[in-house]
């Protein structure tokens, strides 16, 4: 796990300094230089800490189903306080991903919230795990718990390839990878990043999911504790 | 009061899937039509939703948008006040562990959805004609086959996914107010669908401009059955 630990930490300090302080300039030179792209300007930056984090919420939600999963399978009480672990880092990303695209949003299209396909996602996603947790809340038994949330999850599971491959090809929108873009309506938004900007997204991509793992490995183990701790007071 | 003997599905327990799934739909309707709370409940609801709506909107002239939009938020809150009854009211008059020693899952999952199903047609159904009635100077269907399709598949596409949410709830303790909160998130994208074919239904749309809709509604109703369907076995048995 150190390997993570202290992977995050390099690589979040990395782009977090490159993402900030890297000159922009209208016809880049050197590495040092990052172009000008029309109509974002500075507000480019934002794309070094928004898509990984969403891409993270969409690691943990993953994560967390597939843990789900294997709870249903085996019964062992451990992946349960994986899969909820799991839910709760995807909760914090989650949020961390609707600030960051209604302030990009806010700046670049004019209002915070404009009910594009995308940030319908998002805005479900939240929905998803705060229906998860009310869920969880309103179960007493431990196992009883634990199946019926990894069930939930995996039923909201089946709806996400609706919300990611589906919704954009309906409803129009601003969001890249939208019914109208140029590039096509298609899930993999098409990146034509100078070679420079895309080695700090992808620092920026594999620093945020060491993050998550790191934080998943201290979760899990608390979980364990606590756990423990509740047996034995019982 | 409902004794065992009551039902078919109690004397021979060696039937086929398809003889038991179908005993199993006949007593629930027939215990739905012995107290009718089901039914009355959810009419009852369709007409307050309705006339709120009348009140909200006075004399004002509302667009197929709007039209479509308030047809499926009254689908919507009638279905979430009554789907949830299929399997809480096993809970409540005991009768889980029974109906779990003479069916096996598969029947139970699907009898109930057969269920859920019927009721959300005859919801539909009921909220067109009383939509018709009071507002015969707006919701007028244009294309009619966009119509009926979509509320043929919006029907079976919410009662597929208010079933598997409803055997979850059933045995949570907070049932009332956690069945639409745990609905809506996975509804939502349905939701969108239907609200946007029925809009062209009113507008007047060829059939054709609807075929993606219709796609997005198999699909949706395709994968959420088969999912139940595999998932509903860990929910059902204790």
């Amino acid at each position: 796990m150190n390997a993570a630990k202290y992977g995050s930490i390099i690589l979040i300090t990395i782009v977090l300094i490159a993402a900030l302080a890297i000159p922009l300039s209208p016809s880049p030179q050197s590495w040092l230089e990052f172009p000008v792209i029309p109509a974002l300007e500075q507000k480019a930056r934002n794309i070094f800490f928004h898509v990984p984090v969403a891409w993270t919420t969409v690691v943990a939600f993953l994560v967390g189903t597939y843990y789900g999963y294997r709870y249903l399978k085996t019964k062992n009480i451990d992946y349960d306080l994986k899969s909820v672990s799991a839910a709760g880092l995807g909760l914090l990303f989650c949020f961390l991903a609707t600030i960051t695209g209604a302030l990009w949003a806010k700046f670049n299209w004019g209002s915070f919230w404009n009910w594009d396909p995308r940030q319908t996602s998002i805005f479900v996603l939240l929905l998803i795990y705060g229906a998860y947790f009310a869920l969880r809340s309103a179960v007493d038994t431990e196992e009883k718990r634990a199946t019926l949330s990894a069930v939930y999850s995996i039923i909201a599971g089946i709806t996400v390839p609706f919300f990611i491959f589906v919704m954009p090809r309906i409803m129009g929108g601003l969001h890249p990878g939208a019914k109208g873009d140029p590039q096509g309506a298609g899930p993999v938004v098409q990146f034509t990043m100078s070679s420079n900007m895309l080695v700090v997204f992808l620092m920026g991509l594999l620093g945020f999911t060491l993050l998550f793992i790191w934080l998943l490995n201290l979760r899990v183990r608390t979980a364990r504790l606590e756990y423990e701790h509740s047996i034995q007071q019982s | 009061m409902l004794l065992p003997s009551d039902f078919p599905i109690f004397e021979n327990v060696e039937m086929s899937a398809i003889s038991s799934t179908y005993a199993l739909v006949r007593k629930d309707i027939q215990s739905e039509l012995r107290t009718r709370y089901a039914l009355n409940a959810l009419l009852m609801f369709v007409v307050t939703s309705v006339a709120t709506i009348l009140f909200a909107l006075r004399s004002d002239q509302p667009t197929s948008t709007v039209l479509s939009g308030m047809y499926w938020v009254v689908v919507f809150f009638t279905a979430m006040s009554s789907l949830s009854r299929i399997f809480v009211s096993e809970e409540e008059r005991g009768t889980t562990m029974t109906l779990q020693l003479v069916a096996s899952p598969s029947v139970v999952y699907f009898g109930k959805l057969m269920f859920n199903t019927v009721l959300t047609l005859s919801l539909t159904l009921a909220v067109t004609v009383l939509y018709m009635i009071v507002f015969s100077a707006f919701f007028k269907i244009e294309t009619v086959s966009i119509f009926i399709i979509t509320v043929i598949l919006g029907s079976l596409g919410f009662a597929s996914a208010a079933t598997i949410i409803a055997a979850i709830v059933a045995k949570a303790n907070t049932r009332g107010t956690l069945y639409p909160v745990l609905s809506f998130p996975i509804l939502i994208v349905l939701l969108i669908t239907v609200m946007n074919a029925t809009a062209k239904s009113l507008d007047g749309e060829p059939l054709s401009a609807a075929m993606g809709d219709f796609q997005v509604l198999v699909g949706y109703i395709l994968a959420m059955t088969g999912g139940s369907y595999l998932l509903f076995e860990y929910v059902w048995k204790d």
